[in-house]
Protein backbone atom coordinates (compact mmCIF):
# COMPACT_ATOMS: atom_id res chain seq x y z
CA UNK A 1 0.00 0.00 0.00
CA UNK A 2 2.55 2.64 0.91
CA UNK A 3 4.35 2.28 -2.22
CA UNK A 4 0.97 2.74 -4.22
CA UNK A 5 0.52 6.25 -1.95
CA UNK A 6 4.04 7.69 -2.84
CA UNK A 7 4.37 10.69 -4.93
CA UNK A 8 7.21 9.61 -7.67
CA UNK A 9 7.56 13.01 -9.93
CA UNK A 10 9.16 16.22 -8.73
CA UNK A 11 6.29 18.01 -7.44
CA UNK A 12 6.18 21.91 -8.80
CA UNK A 13 4.36 24.65 -8.11
CA UNK A 14 0.95 26.04 -9.29
CA UNK A 15 0.45 29.24 -9.83
CA UNK A 16 -2.10 31.25 -8.46
CA UNK A 17 -3.49 34.60 -9.54
CA UNK A 18 -1.66 35.75 -6.53
CA UNK A 19 1.74 34.23 -7.08
CA UNK A 20 1.77 34.39 -10.89
CA UNK A 21 4.30 37.28 -11.40
CA UNK A 22 6.79 35.30 -9.55
CA UNK A 23 7.00 32.88 -11.98
CA UNK A 24 6.32 35.22 -15.28
CA UNK A 25 9.94 37.33 -13.97
CA UNK A 26 12.04 33.71 -13.11
CA UNK A 27 11.22 32.55 -16.75
CA UNK A 28 12.90 36.44 -17.51
CA UNK A 29 15.76 35.84 -15.16
CA UNK A 30 14.35 38.04 -12.98
CA UNK A 31 14.44 37.13 -8.95
CA UNK A 32 10.77 39.73 -7.92
CA UNK A 33 9.08 40.09 -4.79
CA UNK A 34 5.83 42.07 -3.71
CA UNK A 35 6.66 45.38 -2.13
CA UNK A 36 3.80 47.50 -0.51
CA UNK A 37 3.72 50.93 -2.30
CA UNK A 38 2.55 52.63 0.86
CA UNK A 39 5.56 51.41 3.33
CA UNK A 40 7.95 50.08 0.60
CA UNK A 41 8.18 46.92 2.88
CA UNK A 42 9.28 44.17 0.59
CA UNK A 43 7.15 40.70 1.60
CA UNK A 44 7.51 37.04 0.86
CA UNK A 45 5.70 34.70 0.57
CA UNK A 46 3.06 36.37 -1.68
CA UNK A 47 0.13 37.60 -0.44
CA UNK A 48 -2.52 40.41 -1.01
CA UNK A 49 -1.98 42.61 2.14
CA UNK A 50 1.10 44.25 3.86
CA UNK A 51 1.77 42.95 7.15
CA UNK A 52 3.73 45.94 8.26
CA UNK A 53 0.70 48.60 7.42
CA UNK A 54 -2.08 46.63 6.00
CA UNK A 55 -2.06 48.51 2.43
CA UNK A 56 -3.27 46.20 -0.22
CA UNK A 57 -1.62 48.16 -2.53
CA UNK A 58 1.71 46.34 -4.17
CA UNK A 59 4.22 45.51 -7.10
CA UNK A 60 6.46 43.35 -8.09
CA UNK A 61 9.66 44.81 -7.64
CA UNK A 62 12.53 43.52 -8.76
CA UNK A 63 15.43 42.33 -6.19
CA UNK A 64 19.29 42.06 -6.26
CA UNK A 65 19.28 38.47 -6.28
CA UNK A 66 21.87 37.98 -3.51
CA UNK A 67 22.00 37.70 -0.09
CA UNK A 68 23.27 35.40 2.63
CA UNK A 69 23.17 31.91 4.10
CA UNK A 70 20.94 32.11 6.79
CA UNK A 71 21.16 28.00 7.40
CA UNK A 72 20.60 24.91 5.57
CA UNK A 73 20.90 21.67 5.78
CA UNK A 74 22.84 18.72 4.03
CA UNK A 75 19.87 16.17 3.68
CA UNK A 76 20.48 12.63 3.76
CA UNK A 77 17.27 10.60 3.69
CA UNK A 78 14.79 9.76 3.50
CA UNK A 79 13.27 11.72 1.02
CA UNK A 80 10.97 12.10 -2.22
CA UNK A 81 11.99 9.86 -4.54
CA UNK A 82 12.51 12.72 -7.21
CA UNK A 83 15.47 13.94 -5.01
CA UNK A 84 17.12 10.47 -4.35
CA UNK A 85 19.60 11.10 -6.98
CA UNK A 86 20.72 13.60 -5.45
CA UNK A 87 20.95 12.72 -2.05
CA UNK A 88 23.28 14.42 -0.51
CA UNK A 89 21.89 18.13 -0.86
CA UNK A 90 21.82 21.04 0.78
CA UNK A 91 18.92 23.06 1.05
CA UNK A 92 19.09 26.48 2.16
CA UNK A 93 17.77 29.70 3.62
CA UNK A 94 18.97 33.04 2.18
CA UNK A 95 18.41 36.49 3.91
CA UNK A 96 18.38 38.35 0.64
CA UNK A 97 19.59 41.78 0.40
CA UNK A 98 16.23 43.06 0.98
CA UNK A 99 15.74 41.38 4.19
CA UNK A 100 13.59 38.70 3.26
CA UNK A 101 13.91 34.78 4.00
CA UNK A 102 13.92 32.91 1.29
CA UNK A 103 14.28 28.74 0.59
CA UNK A 104 15.99 27.19 -1.75
CA UNK A 105 18.89 24.77 -2.84
CA UNK A 106 22.55 25.38 -2.73
CA UNK A 107 24.53 24.12 -6.01
CA UNK A 108 28.14 24.45 -7.49
CA UNK A 109 29.59 24.44 -3.73
CA UNK A 110 31.17 21.46 -1.76
CA UNK A 111 30.26 20.82 1.31
CA UNK A 112 33.55 21.49 2.89
CA UNK A 113 32.60 25.41 1.93
CA UNK A 114 29.62 25.99 3.36
CA UNK A 115 29.58 28.44 5.53
CA UNK A 116 27.21 31.01 7.86
CA UNK A 117 27.17 34.54 6.61
CA UNK A 118 28.53 33.36 2.73
CA UNK A 119 27.51 35.56 -0.14
CA UNK A 120 25.27 34.25 -2.18
CA UNK A 121 23.66 34.56 -5.88
CA UNK A 122 20.38 33.19 -7.80
CA UNK A 123 20.76 30.35 -10.44
CA UNK A 124 17.89 30.44 -12.75
CA UNK A 125 16.83 26.95 -13.31
CA UNK A 126 13.98 25.44 -15.51
CA UNK A 127 12.01 22.90 -14.25
CA UNK A 128 9.25 22.63 -16.85
CA UNK A 129 7.65 25.00 -19.52
CA UNK A 130 6.05 27.08 -16.64
CA UNK A 131 8.17 27.06 -13.96
CA UNK A 132 11.74 28.25 -13.36
CA UNK A 133 13.07 27.60 -9.75
CA UNK A 134 15.79 30.13 -7.76
CA UNK A 135 18.77 28.21 -6.89
CA UNK A 136 21.52 29.78 -5.10
CA UNK A 137 25.56 29.48 -5.47
CA UNK A 138 27.96 30.98 -3.46
CA UNK A 139 28.43 34.51 -5.33
CA UNK A 140 31.46 35.04 -7.82
CA UNK B 1 -8.05 37.41 35.21
CA UNK B 2 -7.45 34.14 33.82
CA UNK B 3 -10.61 32.48 34.17
CA UNK B 4 -10.06 28.94 33.69
CA UNK B 5 -7.92 29.06 36.70
CA UNK B 6 -8.55 25.71 38.46
CA UNK B 7 -12.25 25.01 37.33
CA UNK B 8 -11.99 21.92 35.31
CA UNK B 9 -9.36 18.99 35.90
CA UNK B 10 -8.58 16.20 34.13
CA UNK B 11 -10.10 13.18 35.66
CA UNK B 12 -9.46 10.25 33.00
CA UNK B 13 -6.56 9.02 31.01
CA UNK B 14 -6.29 6.28 28.65
CA UNK B 15 -4.56 4.73 25.66
CA UNK B 16 -3.75 1.91 23.17
CA UNK B 17 -0.57 -0.02 23.38
CA UNK B 18 2.10 2.05 21.31
CA UNK B 19 3.82 0.35 18.51
CA UNK B 20 5.35 1.04 15.43
CA UNK B 21 3.02 -1.07 13.33
CA UNK B 22 -0.46 -1.92 15.18
CA UNK B 23 -1.99 -2.62 11.85
CA UNK B 24 -5.10 -1.05 12.87
CA UNK B 25 -7.30 2.21 11.72
CA UNK B 26 -7.26 5.55 13.79
CA UNK B 27 -11.01 4.85 14.23
CA UNK B 28 -10.20 1.70 16.20
CA UNK B 29 -7.39 2.88 18.40
CA UNK B 30 -9.36 5.95 19.01
CA UNK B 31 -12.15 3.62 20.54
CA UNK B 32 -9.67 1.46 22.69
CA UNK B 33 -8.54 4.71 24.21
CA UNK B 34 -11.53 6.86 24.67
CA UNK B 35 -13.08 3.70 26.61
CA UNK B 36 -9.91 3.21 28.64
CA UNK B 37 -10.21 6.89 29.57
CA UNK B 38 -13.98 6.50 30.79
CA UNK B 39 -12.97 3.54 32.93
CA UNK B 40 -9.93 5.26 34.51
CA UNK B 41 -12.57 8.18 34.89
CA UNK B 42 -15.63 5.85 35.71
CA UNK B 43 -18.20 7.65 33.60
CA UNK B 44 -19.56 6.17 30.15
CA UNK B 45 -18.56 7.19 26.89
CA UNK B 46 -22.01 8.41 26.35
CA UNK B 47 -21.46 10.82 28.99
CA UNK B 48 -19.14 12.86 26.91
CA UNK B 49 -20.61 15.68 25.82
CA UNK B 50 -18.05 17.86 24.27
CA UNK B 51 -15.21 17.59 22.26
CA UNK B 52 -11.82 19.65 21.83
CA UNK B 53 -10.07 17.76 18.94
CA UNK B 54 -7.08 18.08 16.54
CA UNK B 55 -8.76 19.55 12.98
CA UNK B 56 -6.23 16.97 11.47
CA UNK B 57 -7.36 13.98 13.41
CA UNK B 58 -9.43 11.51 10.79
CA UNK B 59 -12.01 10.85 13.98
CA UNK B 60 -14.00 13.35 13.43
CA UNK B 61 -16.94 14.90 14.96
CA UNK B 62 -19.53 12.31 12.59
CA UNK B 63 -18.05 9.46 13.70
CA UNK B 64 -17.25 10.62 17.24
CA UNK B 65 -21.35 10.51 17.27
CA UNK B 66 -21.08 6.94 17.39
CA UNK B 67 -18.60 6.34 20.11
CA UNK B 68 -19.84 9.40 22.47
CA UNK B 69 -23.19 10.96 23.58
CA UNK B 70 -25.41 11.24 20.38
CA UNK B 71 -26.44 13.88 21.92
CA UNK B 72 -22.85 16.43 21.61
CA UNK B 73 -22.99 19.71 22.49
CA UNK B 74 -20.07 21.37 22.23
CA UNK B 75 -16.78 20.68 19.80
CA UNK B 76 -13.88 22.34 18.60
CA UNK B 77 -10.42 21.89 16.45
CA UNK B 78 -7.38 22.97 16.52
CA UNK B 79 -5.38 23.76 13.63
CA UNK B 80 -1.84 22.05 12.00
CA UNK B 81 -0.52 19.50 14.05
CA UNK B 82 1.74 18.90 17.40
CA UNK B 83 1.06 22.66 18.33
CA UNK B 84 -2.12 21.46 19.46
CA UNK B 85 -1.42 19.41 21.96
CA UNK B 86 -1.61 21.35 25.23
CA UNK B 87 -4.34 23.68 23.08
CA UNK B 88 -6.98 20.83 23.25
CA UNK B 89 -6.77 21.18 26.82
CA UNK B 90 -7.38 25.23 27.20
CA UNK B 91 -10.48 24.49 24.62
CA UNK B 92 -11.48 21.87 27.25
CA UNK B 93 -11.31 23.67 30.44
CA UNK B 94 -13.12 26.71 27.96
CA UNK B 95 -15.99 24.59 27.42
CA UNK B 96 -16.16 22.91 30.58
CA UNK B 97 -15.76 26.55 33.06
CA UNK B 98 -18.15 28.62 30.74
CA UNK B 99 -20.58 26.03 31.27
CA UNK B 100 -20.57 24.79 27.49
CA UNK B 101 -20.34 20.85 28.17
CA UNK B 102 -19.70 18.82 31.46
CA UNK B 103 -17.68 15.91 30.26
CA UNK B 104 -15.04 17.08 27.29
CA UNK B 105 -13.28 14.32 25.68
CA UNK B 106 -9.56 15.07 24.38
CA UNK B 107 -7.39 12.66 22.19
CA UNK B 108 -5.55 11.78 19.06
CA UNK B 109 -5.20 9.04 17.44
CA UNK B 110 -2.32 8.38 14.81
CA UNK B 111 -1.09 5.86 12.51
CA UNK B 112 1.74 6.67 11.84
CA UNK B 113 4.21 3.58 11.50
CA UNK B 114 5.69 3.02 7.86
CA UNK B 115 3.53 0.04 7.44
CA UNK B 116 0.49 1.39 8.64
CA UNK B 117 -0.89 2.81 5.40
CA UNK B 118 -4.58 2.50 4.71
CA UNK B 119 -5.48 5.19 2.19
CA UNK B 120 -4.27 7.59 0.08
CA UNK B 121 -5.41 11.06 1.70
CA UNK B 122 -2.67 12.54 3.81
CA UNK B 123 -4.90 11.44 7.50
CA UNK B 124 -4.65 8.07 6.02
CA UNK B 125 -1.50 6.03 8.03
CA UNK B 126 2.18 6.92 7.42
CA UNK B 127 4.12 10.08 6.28
CA UNK B 128 1.85 12.31 4.94
CA UNK B 129 4.85 13.93 3.10
CA UNK B 130 5.30 11.27 1.00
CA UNK B 131 1.60 11.65 -0.41
CA UNK B 132 2.09 15.08 -2.03
CA UNK B 133 -0.07 16.11 -5.18
CA UNK B 134 2.33 16.95 -8.02
CA UNK B 135 0.76 20.09 -8.24
CA UNK B 136 1.46 22.06 -5.39
CA UNK B 137 -0.53 24.49 -4.07
CA UNK B 138 -0.25 27.11 -1.52
CA UNK B 139 2.89 27.23 0.65
CA UNK B 140 4.51 23.88 -0.16
CA UNK B 141 5.59 25.36 -3.52
CA UNK B 142 8.08 27.33 -2.10
CA UNK B 143 10.05 24.48 -0.20
CA UNK B 144 9.01 21.30 -1.85
CA UNK B 145 10.34 21.90 -4.95
CA UNK B 146 14.47 22.73 -3.98
CA UNK B 147 14.33 19.44 -2.08
CA UNK B 148 12.79 20.65 1.56
CA UNK B 149 10.12 18.40 1.62
CA UNK B 150 9.60 16.94 5.53
CA UNK B 151 9.94 18.71 8.84
CA UNK B 152 12.94 16.73 10.20
CA UNK B 153 14.36 19.11 7.48
CA UNK B 154 13.16 22.32 8.40
CA UNK B 155 13.59 21.79 12.29
CA UNK B 156 17.13 20.52 10.93
CA UNK B 157 17.46 24.45 9.83
CA UNK B 158 16.12 26.09 13.00
CA UNK B 159 18.57 23.76 15.02
CA UNK B 160 21.29 24.88 12.66
CA UNK B 161 20.58 28.35 13.52
CA UNK B 162 20.85 27.74 17.12
CA UNK B 163 24.14 26.48 16.67
CA UNK B 164 25.34 29.33 14.84
CA UNK B 165 23.77 32.44 17.51
CA UNK B 166 24.71 30.76 20.26
CA UNK B 167 27.22 27.40 20.03
CA UNK B 168 24.54 24.65 20.72
CA UNK B 169 26.27 21.40 19.96
CA UNK B 170 25.70 18.18 18.13
CA UNK B 171 26.26 16.57 21.62
CA UNK B 172 23.79 18.72 23.90
CA UNK B 173 21.15 17.17 21.31
CA UNK B 174 22.40 13.70 22.02
CA UNK B 175 22.01 14.43 25.89
CA UNK B 176 18.52 15.58 25.29
CA UNK B 177 18.05 11.71 22.80
CA UNK B 178 20.06 9.89 26.06
CA UNK B 179 17.80 11.32 28.82
CA UNK B 180 14.88 10.31 27.28
CA UNK B 181 15.86 7.14 26.09
CA UNK B 182 16.72 6.33 29.96
CA UNK B 183 13.09 7.69 30.89
CA UNK B 184 11.49 5.36 28.37
CA UNK B 185 13.69 2.42 29.58
CA UNK B 186 11.69 2.35 32.62
CA UNK B 187 8.20 2.64 30.99
CA UNK B 188 6.77 -0.53 30.00
CA UNK B 189 4.66 1.60 27.14
CA UNK B 190 7.80 3.16 25.90
CA UNK B 191 8.44 1.48 22.12
CA UNK B 192 12.50 2.56 22.01
CA UNK B 193 13.43 0.16 24.98
CA UNK B 194 17.03 -0.61 24.06
CA UNK B 195 19.93 1.52 26.64
CA UNK B 196 21.45 4.74 24.79
CA UNK B 197 24.70 6.83 25.60
CA UNK B 198 26.21 9.75 24.01
CA UNK B 199 28.47 7.42 21.30
CA UNK B 200 25.26 5.79 20.14
CA UNK B 201 23.52 9.30 19.65
CA UNK B 202 26.84 10.21 17.85
CA UNK B 203 27.17 7.02 15.49
CA UNK B 204 23.82 7.04 14.24
CA UNK B 205 23.43 7.98 10.74
CA UNK B 206 22.68 11.71 9.61
CA UNK B 207 18.91 12.27 8.57
CA UNK B 208 19.34 15.70 7.50
CA UNK B 209 22.66 17.63 9.24
CA UNK B 210 22.76 18.40 12.15
CA UNK B 211 20.22 15.55 12.92
CA UNK B 212 20.98 12.48 13.31
CA UNK B 213 18.02 9.48 13.48
CA UNK B 214 18.00 9.87 17.85
CA UNK B 215 17.38 13.07 17.19
CA UNK B 216 14.61 12.48 15.31
CA UNK B 217 10.99 11.72 17.18
CA UNK B 218 10.00 8.10 16.86
CA UNK B 219 7.30 7.49 14.03
CA UNK B 220 4.61 5.16 15.78
CA UNK B 221 0.78 3.56 15.52
CA UNK B 222 -1.37 4.48 18.80
CA UNK B 223 -4.52 6.41 20.53
CA UNK B 224 -4.70 8.33 23.71
CA UNK B 225 -7.86 9.97 25.19
CA UNK B 226 -8.44 12.06 28.28
CA UNK B 227 -11.30 13.23 30.15
CA UNK B 228 -11.70 16.64 31.61
CA UNK B 229 -14.89 17.53 34.02
CA UNK B 230 -15.41 20.34 36.62
CA UNK B 231 -12.92 20.61 39.66
CA UNK B 232 -16.26 20.27 41.60
CA UNK B 233 -17.31 16.92 39.87
CA UNK B 234 -13.93 16.11 40.17
CA UNK B 235 -13.57 16.12 43.78
CA UNK B 236 -16.19 13.25 44.25
CA UNK B 237 -14.68 11.03 41.63
CA UNK B 238 -11.89 8.10 41.44
CA UNK B 239 -8.63 9.80 40.63
CA UNK B 240 -6.40 12.34 42.02
CA UNK B 241 -7.91 15.39 40.14
CA UNK B 242 -4.88 16.92 37.32
CA UNK B 243 -6.66 20.27 38.21
CA UNK B 244 -6.12 23.10 34.61
CA UNK B 245 -4.35 25.55 36.68
CA UNK B 246 -3.44 27.99 33.78
CA UNK B 247 -4.11 27.81 29.94
CA UNK B 248 -2.73 29.99 27.21
CA UNK B 249 -2.74 30.10 23.60
CA UNK B 250 -0.97 31.75 20.86
CA UNK B 251 -0.89 31.91 16.93
CA UNK B 252 2.60 31.68 15.30
CA UNK B 253 4.48 30.96 12.91
CA UNK B 254 4.28 27.54 11.00
CA UNK B 255 7.40 25.47 10.50
CA UNK B 256 6.15 24.71 6.88
CA UNK B 257 6.71 28.88 6.40
CA UNK B 258 10.23 29.35 7.13
CA UNK B 259 9.95 32.52 5.59
CA UNK B 260 7.68 33.79 8.13
CA UNK B 261 9.24 31.93 10.93
CA UNK B 262 12.81 33.49 10.60
CA UNK B 263 11.41 36.79 9.99
CA UNK B 264 10.61 37.31 13.46
CA UNK B 265 12.52 37.01 16.43
CA UNK B 266 11.48 33.98 18.34
CA UNK B 267 10.86 35.63 21.45
CA UNK B 268 8.11 37.09 19.54
CA UNK B 269 7.11 33.81 18.47
CA UNK B 270 4.16 31.74 19.90
CA UNK B 271 5.84 29.77 22.55
CA UNK B 272 7.50 32.62 23.88
CA UNK B 273 4.19 34.21 24.31
CA UNK B 274 2.37 31.79 25.43
CA UNK B 275 5.10 31.26 28.44
CA UNK B 276 5.15 34.80 29.43
CA UNK B 277 1.33 35.09 29.42
CA UNK B 278 1.25 32.08 31.70
CA UNK B 279 3.45 32.66 34.15
CA UNK B 280 1.75 36.37 34.30
CA UNK B 281 -1.37 35.36 34.58
CA UNK B 282 -0.70 32.42 37.07
CA UNK B 283 1.98 34.25 39.50
CA UNK B 284 3.89 31.16 38.70
CA UNK B 285 7.52 30.85 37.85
CA UNK B 286 9.18 28.12 35.51
CA UNK B 287 11.53 27.22 38.48
CA UNK B 288 8.57 26.79 41.05
CA UNK B 289 7.21 23.65 38.13
CA UNK B 290 8.11 19.86 39.49
CA UNK B 291 8.27 18.47 35.78
CA UNK B 292 8.19 20.01 32.50
CA UNK B 293 6.43 17.97 29.33
CA UNK B 294 7.57 19.90 25.77
CA UNK B 295 6.98 18.76 22.23
CA UNK B 296 10.47 16.96 21.71
CA UNK B 297 9.91 15.79 17.82
CA UNK B 298 13.26 17.26 17.33
CA UNK B 299 15.97 16.80 20.19
CA UNK B 300 17.08 20.48 19.93
CA UNK B 301 13.38 21.66 19.91
CA UNK B 302 13.82 20.21 23.82
CA UNK B 303 16.46 22.97 24.18
CA UNK B 304 14.44 25.67 22.21
CA UNK B 305 11.52 24.58 24.73
CA UNK B 306 13.41 25.36 27.59
CA UNK B 307 14.33 28.75 26.37
CA UNK B 308 11.00 29.69 25.10
CA UNK B 309 9.34 28.59 28.38
CA UNK B 310 11.60 30.63 30.73
CA UNK B 311 13.66 27.78 32.72
CA UNK B 312 16.76 29.15 30.98
CA UNK B 313 17.83 32.47 29.10
CA UNK B 314 17.72 32.48 25.01
CA UNK B 315 21.02 30.51 23.82
CA UNK B 316 21.14 28.98 27.49
CA UNK B 317 19.61 25.39 26.86
CA UNK B 318 22.26 23.75 25.72
CA UNK B 319 24.18 24.09 28.77
CA UNK B 320 20.73 23.60 30.44
CA UNK B 321 20.62 19.79 29.44
CA UNK B 322 24.22 18.63 29.83
CA UNK B 323 25.05 16.93 33.32
CA UNK B 324 21.55 15.00 33.22
CA UNK B 325 20.05 18.37 33.13
CA UNK B 326 16.44 16.34 32.09
CA UNK B 327 16.63 13.49 34.34
CA UNK B 328 13.34 12.43 36.51
CA UNK B 329 15.77 12.18 39.43
CA UNK B 330 17.55 14.89 40.08
CA UNK B 331 17.72 16.90 36.72
CA UNK B 332 17.78 20.60 36.80
CA UNK B 333 14.22 20.13 35.05
CA UNK B 334 12.58 16.79 34.79
CA UNK B 335 11.53 16.33 31.62
CA UNK B 336 9.29 14.02 29.34
CA UNK B 337 9.24 11.42 32.05
CA UNK B 338 8.03 9.18 29.99
CA UNK B 339 10.32 9.04 27.03
CA UNK B 340 7.96 11.71 25.17
CA UNK B 341 8.17 11.50 21.52
CA UNK B 342 11.44 10.58 20.96
CA UNK B 343 11.21 7.24 22.81
CA UNK B 344 8.00 6.57 24.01
CA UNK B 345 5.71 7.34 20.87
CA UNK B 346 5.03 10.64 18.74
CA UNK B 347 0.78 10.69 19.12
CA UNK B 348 1.12 14.20 18.30
CA UNK B 349 2.18 15.28 21.94
CA UNK B 350 -0.99 14.42 23.75
CA UNK B 351 0.92 11.03 25.41
CA UNK B 352 3.03 13.55 26.81
CA UNK B 353 -0.27 15.08 28.14
CA UNK B 354 -0.89 11.35 30.21
CA UNK B 355 2.55 11.50 31.12
CA UNK B 356 1.98 14.86 32.76
CA UNK B 357 -1.37 13.24 34.62
CA UNK B 358 0.20 10.96 35.87
CA UNK B 359 3.14 12.75 37.68
CA UNK B 360 0.48 14.10 39.38
CA UNK B 361 -1.19 11.00 40.52
CA UNK B 362 1.85 10.01 41.68
CA UNK B 363 2.10 6.98 39.15
CA UNK B 364 4.61 8.06 36.96
CA UNK B 365 7.11 5.03 35.84
CA UNK B 366 9.69 7.72 36.91
CA UNK B 367 7.88 9.74 39.44
CA UNK B 368 9.52 13.07 40.12
CA UNK B 369 8.98 13.27 43.84
CA UNK B 370 5.96 15.65 45.50
CA UNK B 371 4.99 16.24 42.46
CA UNK B 372 2.24 19.41 42.67
CA UNK B 373 2.57 21.32 39.61
CA UNK B 374 4.23 20.88 35.91
CA UNK B 375 3.93 22.19 32.73
CA UNK B 376 2.70 20.90 29.50
CA UNK B 377 3.40 22.39 26.02
CA UNK B 378 2.59 21.95 22.32
CA UNK B 379 4.87 22.12 19.17
CA UNK B 380 7.38 25.43 19.59
CA UNK B 381 7.23 25.91 16.34
CA UNK B 382 3.23 26.23 15.32
CA UNK B 383 0.29 28.00 16.81
CA UNK B 384 0.82 26.64 20.13
CA UNK B 385 -0.45 26.11 23.65
CA UNK B 386 0.36 25.13 27.24
CA UNK B 387 -0.96 24.40 30.30
CA UNK B 388 0.14 24.47 33.90
CA UNK B 389 -1.36 21.19 35.84
CA UNK B 390 -1.56 21.21 39.80
CA UNK B 391 -2.45 18.35 41.79
CA UNK B 392 -6.18 18.65 42.95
Amino acid sequence: MRDEVITQGLPLPLPSVDNMEFYRATQRGELRFQRCTDCHTWRHYPRPVCPACTSTRFDWEQASGRGELYTWTTVHGPTLPAFRDQLPYTVIDVLTDEGLHFQSQLVECPAEAIEAGMPLEAVFVPASDEITLVKFRPAS
Amino acid sequence: MNTIRDQAAIVGIGQTPFSKALGRTEIDMAVEAIHAACADAGISPHQIDGVARFDMDSVDEEKLLSIVSPELRYHVGTPFGGGGAASVLVHAATAVAMGLADNVLVFRSRARGKKSVYGKGSNQGGRFWERLDSDLPELDQWQVPYGLVTPFMEMAMIARRHMIEYGTTERQFGEVAVALRRHALRNPNAVMRAPMTLEDHSASRYIAEPFRLFDCNIETDGAVALIVTSAERARDMRQTPALIHAGALAAGSHHRRLSTLFGRSRDDDSAARVGRELWQSSGLRPSEMNAFFCYDFFTAFAILALEDYGFCKRGEGGPFVEDQGLYFDGGRMPTNTNGGQLSEAFIHGVNNALEAVRQIRGNSTSQVPDCELVLLAGANTDPTGAVILRKG
